[in-house]
């Protein structure tokens, strides 16, 4: 059956739940949270309808400047991390067999499925003085005494790279795997070792891909929130866990609105690089 | 790149997944309350706690719920604006595509922050049935992305044939589309589920005062020290996952799901 336009008005009729749900579940609570961040606070939490650039100005203080900074070095840094690992694996995962490839696939799915929550805690334990893996080094000798690896940078940046570390092969895979395989066959057939050609032919032919998976992990590493908090000190604190504490715990909603609402601004200018930056590549 | 060195680097990422998992593993069949790993004695008494001590029983039963619920419901949303899309030509209609993919996209904290400021609005902050539709509209994603894939999978040629033979939208839709999409509403299902069991801060900032989710008690609990029964859920989710999802790529295509093409190509 051909697609054809809609002749009458009852063909709209599948689109009409669908669309309402999302139109008063999702653009009307993004539209009422941008309401509320030019709203004035009150005492106890309660706010009322206002236009101020109050919350903007308190935002662009310089203390939610650092915040901000170090959100956004954290996520480029475990954006970074992730590509570099993901890459050949995620290309070498695609010239597996379609067996081995399912089982990785599950794996790799189910650590993208586990809640922050749960990842936090699985890292705080391997990190502890009691139950971590120092414990492993002293069994084995290499060191004296256990002791805590937390909390840390260097933990907040494990857990994170943890966490978007499947997410990241997810996003390369459907590229990597229908990449020519013949590309590679040529350039071997040329004389070039594997990880000469993986780096010659792949990796350039992957450029725009690879572009758009950082910004993507990116904004996926952006969005957390638990982690930092979980394994960090309160100088490893992300714009995400400001946000929910003062939405929740200091009731200020119109501040916390006025901060997501600039993180949205952020990462649709970042949407918009990687669309770009797939036109270029689809140009090219 | 040459074999042994993949293996290497294979078994490297293994076990920078796995290491987790099996500290917690260890942790979780611990004898003693305290945590400990290597683990002191065995036991599966932890996870008997998950079952008899009401808290956890409780928190593990709201979580259920809302996962069966909200993926239902984020079903309900996709497949008819899934089907739409396919069936006719509207290009304006791909804003609704576009709106069931943002809040996924988004960080998280966005649409939850949403949520609660409409919630509060409206005044049915707290309502337990706020959480179905707050899990449903941030996972309408995954489904969405399914079915999408799954109508572009079938062969218009078939639809036509029941056209021809005098069939209409309804009886064809349930005969020959309905059978064919049925493995992709079953996996866009398990995915939202498997999320929506494992979600925090949408159910934690919509409903977390008045409901508490296995990750919200989990996160509660942490604050006050450790116990294993921490670690006996956290084993219980990632089988739980490891488990739906196997039997996801059993009985349909993972790869092709995600994004490879099928089988029969290669």
């Amino acid at each position: 059956m051909r697609r054809e336009a809609p002749q009458k008005l009852g063909d709209y009729g599948p689109l009409f739940f669908p669309a309402m749900m999302l139109i008063v579940f999702f653009v009307v609570p993004f539209a009422t949270m941008i309401a509320v961040s030019f709203f004035q606070r009150q005492q106890g939490g309660f706010y009322v309808p206002a236009f101020e650039l109050a919350n903007y100005q308190r935002f662009l203080s310089l203390f939610f400047a650092n915040v901000l900074g170090f959100s956004l070095m954290l996520a480029v840094t475990v954006a970074i991390c992730c590509v570099v690992l993901a890459v050949p694996f995620t290309y070498l995962l695609t010239r597996m067999a379609r067996k081995v490839q399912i089982i990785w696939l599950v794996a790799l799915l189910s650590v993208l499925s586990l809640s922050e929550v749960i990842i936090g805690f699985a890292w705080s334990t391997l990190f502890s003085r009691t139950a971590g893996i120092t414990n492993l080094l002293v069994m084995a000798g290499i060191m004296s005494e256990a002791k805590a690896l937390l909390p840390s940078f260097g933990a907040v940046l494990t857990g994170m790279v943890y966490q978007a570390f499947p997410y990241t092969v997810l996003v390369l895979y459907p590229a990597l795997v229908r990449l020519d395989p013949t590309l590679t066959e040529a350039a071997r057939t040329l004389g070039a070792s594997p990880i000469k050609a993986f780096f010659t032919v792949v990796i350039p032919a992957l450029r725009n891909t690879i572009t758009a998976t950082l910004i993507m992990v990116f904004i996926f590493a952006l969005g957390s929130y638990l982690l930092p908090q979980l394994l960090g000190r309160p100088q490893h604190w992300t714009l995400s866990v400001l946000i929910t504490d003062q939405a929740i715990y200091q009731s200020n909603m119109p501040f916390a609105a006025a901060m997501a609402v600039f993180l949205v601004l952020v990462t649709l200018g970042l949407v918009a690089l990687t669309v770009l930056a797939g036109r270029k590549g689809e140009a090219a | 790149m040459t074999g042994a060195l993949s293996k290497v680097y294979f078994f490297l990422i293994g076990l920078f997944l796995a290491a987790p998992m099996i500290v917690v593993a260890g942790v979780s069949v611990n004898a003693r309350q305290t945590l400990a790993f290597p683990p002191k004695g065995f036991s599966l008494s932890w996870y008997g706690e998950i079952f008899l001590n009401p808290e956890w029983r409780n928190a593990l039963f709201a979580s259920l719920t809302l996962a069966v619920l909200s993926a239902a419901l984020a079903v309900a949303i996709a497949l008819p604006l899934a089907w739409f899309l396919w069936r006719r030509v509207a290009p304006w209609a791909n804003i609704f595509q576009l709106l069931g993919i943002a809040p996924f996209t988004l960080p998280p904290v966005i649409t939850a922050l949403g949520l609660l400021t409409f919630w509060a609005t409206t005044g049915f902050y707290g309502q337990p049935w706020t959480a179905v539709v707050s899990h449903a509209i941030f996972f309408v994603t995954l489904p969405l992305v399914t079915l999408s894939l799954g109508f572009t999978a079938i062969d218009r040629s078939l639809v036509e044939a029941a056209a021809t033979m005098g069939a209409d939208d309804r009886t064809i839709f349930r005969t020959v589309v309905l059978p064919l999409i049925l493995p992709y509403i079953v996996s866009g299902y398990a995915f939202a589920f498997v999320l929506s069991l494992n979600e925090y801060i949408i159910a934690y900032m919509t409903v977390g005062f008045t409901m508490e989710t296995l990750p919200i008690k989990i996160f509660n609990a942490l604050r006050y020290g450790y116990t294993p029964t921490m670690a006996s859920v956290t084993i219980l989710f990632v089988a739980t996952a490891a488990v739906i999802f196997s039997l996801v790529a059993r009985f349909g295509d993972l790869p092709k799901l995600l994004g490879a093409m099928s089988s029969d190509d290669t």
